[in-house]
């Protein structure tokens, strides 16, 4: 079942609706558990469009499995998805900061708020992100500090490669995740793949994780796989890898590859001169978990992130 | 005036980033004055450029008093400028959501650590801002509330307003607020325009900025006393919505006084030109923000008053 979560007239003979669908048992006892799986808040984030699809159709079909409450959500910022606009057309603001909302602020903070309504009273909230078009990302969950105790046990069933527990950010409290984590909806944020493509083989990864969610919290009863342990860390075991000059990068590295300290992780070109302007090295042994995707960077583009530790 | 360059930034593809200051007196770091932080700030960076040949001039003058020194930053923001974008033009940031920058970090936080560099530890700090929401404002000082304001500062500007705002998470970043935890005075001072030049509000902006610093005794300076500033609450300004999506018709200006039940606007049919609705006043008051743009979606905030407040 379809339902409209937000209807927004548009001045020209067109509404904005995010819309979600809802799949549940026949007949409802009233004590189901309902999760959240949510996405497209980036309009060019689309790793998360192949996850809902596939998500659906499985539940579809064995919904004999099915003992509680899936409410998907693909595209909480459905023009933006259409426009290739990462944050909200017409509006120019990043919708992952405008949360909780505010019913009597702005359309789009009015938006944000309705989603929250809605969301909330859920028993976990899965917001699927797919890093930005500059950056390639494995598959992984990002909590912070302050809400890793209780996020990590969710987090490790969803057969994820990495958890992420970074420090708290004043300026992070503005995101539909910590909003609905501090409302008491547990909620993991999923971080995977590259910008405006789809990569199949993270999506079916995240999918069967989804699935050994559902079923560690009593909504799945059918075939889960059993996930994969994921490496846990802190910012403390993570390096940044900048550019200091301008030009093409060229990555010498495979991402999720391990990397020795002082190994080359790629090279910034420069294309008028036949030069190369800078050479990138590994901070410490580790794997290079984030590694960057678009070409084109200037002084101080991310190029790669990398967990330190022995993972030969 | 001694112009320096304050930050560089190479490119490959363009000439580099270079954003300039223009000095002004000698001694202690009395203002910092920062324009243009993104590429469609026109106004702000207009109204720097109309400031800095008025300081150039105060200062061949002797006007300056002596042991203060003012900075001038126009613009950073103009590799978006030049080709139409309002943020970095590879990666879409903000400069003005990276303060106070990290200079080993990501693009924009390179710059603005940059700027923020040079521009903390003056005593004052004003910035020409622009709003996130499209439209048109009454001249303004707006401060925000962070434990560390001095709001009776911002009257001496002479603007009709004084706004102060409740800053949430996602403004814990921008210039104005790490001013004020780095122990500087930060007032952010908004005009009629932003990617348009208004000459009216622009000189009253450099008539603001003038009167201030002479108040503030930086500058020897004669000018109108201004207005006596009536200090608002954001959060106390009557939101005034559109029930309808269409064509906006607008009937008020920003600074005008209205009386319960007169009319702010009409929403028109985009196709067929029949009102839909006619938005009227629900209380006296004076009009602080209107809505701009010829179009309006549902729910749109159209106008914001000030309750009972008159001419």
């Amino acid at each position: 079942m379809v339902k409209t979560v937000v209807s927004v007239g548009l001045p020209v003979d067109e509404r904005l609706r995010i819309r979600k669908s809802v799949i549940q048992p026949k007949e409802l006892t009233g004590s189901e558990k309902r999760i959240c799986v949510v996405t497209g808040t980036h309009g060019d984030e689309l790793e998360g469009q192949y996850v809902c699809y596939e998500l659906s159709r499985r539940l579809q079909e064995n919904p004999e499995c099915l003992k509680g409450i899936v409410d998907i959500y693909p595209a909480l910022n459905p023009l933006g998805i259409d426009s290739i606009t990462r944050g909200i057309p017409t509006f120019d603001l990043d919708m992952n900061r405008i949360f909780p909302g505010n019913e009597d602020g702005p359309v789009q903070e009015q938006i944000a708020a309705k989603i929250v309504s809605d969301i909330s009273g859920a028993d976990m909230c899965v917001d699927i992100h797919a890093s930005n078009i500059f950056l390639r990302e494995i598959p992984q969950v990002r909590v912070s500090e302050i809400t890793a105790e209780k996020l990590l046990p969710y987090a490790r069933q969803l057969n994820i490669d990495y958890v992420w527990i970074h420090a708290a950010a004043t300026v992070l409290e503005s995101t539909l995740a910590h909003t609905m984590n501090m409302a008491g909806v547990p909620t993991l944020v999923v971080e995977m793949g590259v910008g405006m493509r789809i990569t199949l083989d993270y999506g079916n990864q995240l999918v069967d994780g989804i699935f050994a969610l559902m079923k560690y919290m009593g909504i799945w009863d059918g075939p889960a796989i059993q996930p994969k342990e994921p490496i846990i860390s802190t910012d403390g075991h993570v390096g940044f890898v900048n550019a200091n000059h301008s030009g093409i990068f060229i990555p010498r590295v495979e991402h999720w590859n391990h990397i020795r300290k002082g190994e080359i992780i790629g090279e910034i070109l420069n294309p008028l001169k036949g030069k190369v302007e800078e050479t990138l090295y590994a901070p410490f042994d580790g794997m290079v978990f984030t590694l960057r995707e678009y070409p084109i960077v200037n002084s101080g583009s991310l190029i790669a992130r990398v967990l330190g530790g022995d993972f030969t | 005036m001694r112009k320096e360059l304050i930050f560089h930034m190479d490119n490959a593809y363009r000439d580099g980033l270079n954003i300039y200051g223009y000095h002004f007196g000698k001694g202690e770091k009395s203002a910092c004055i920062v324009g243009a932080l993104r590429g469609n700030e026109i106004q702000q960076m207009y109204i720097c450029s109309q400031l800095v040949k008025e300081l150039k001039l105060l200062e061949e003058r002797k006007a300056i008093v002596s042991n203060h020194e003012i900075l001038v930053i126009p613009s950073a923001n103009h590799s978006a400028m030049n080709i139409g974008k309002r943020f970095w033009p590879v990666d879409n940031t903000d400069i003005n959501r990276m303060f106070p920058g990290y200079n080993l970090g990501e693009t924009t936080q390179r710059i603005a650590a940059g700027i923020f560099d040079v521009a903390q530890h003056y005593s004052y700090g004003i910035q020409f801002a622009s709003f996130y929401m499209r439209g048109d404002f009454v001249p303004h000082v707006r401060m925000m509330e962070t434990g560390f304001e001095n709001a009776s500062l911002a009257d001496l500007f002479g603007l009709p307003y004084v706004v102060l705002r409740k800053p949430r998470p996602v403004d814990t970043t921008t210039l104005n607020y790490n001013w004020q935890v780095w122990d500087t005075n930060a007032f952010s001072v908004y005009t009629n325009a932003t990617d348009q030049i208004d000459e009216v509000s622009a000189k009253k902006a450099v008539a603001s900025v003038l009167r201030f610093l002479t108040r503030m005794g930086v500058i020897r300076y004669h000018s109108h006393g201004g207005y006596i500033a009536t200090t608002i609450r954001e959060d106390e300004l009557m939101n005034v919505r559109s029930r309808e999506a269409g064509i906006f018709r607008r009937n008020i200006q920003p600074g005008q006084e209205v009386r319960r039940g007169d009319l702010l606007a009409e929403i028109i049919d985009p196709c067929e030109g029949e009102t839909l609705t006619q938005i009227l006043s629900p209380t006296d008051g004076i009009v602080f923000f209107t809505h701009s743009q010829p179009l309006v979606m549902e729910g749109a905030i159209i106008c914001r008053l000030i309750r009972r407040l008159y001419e």
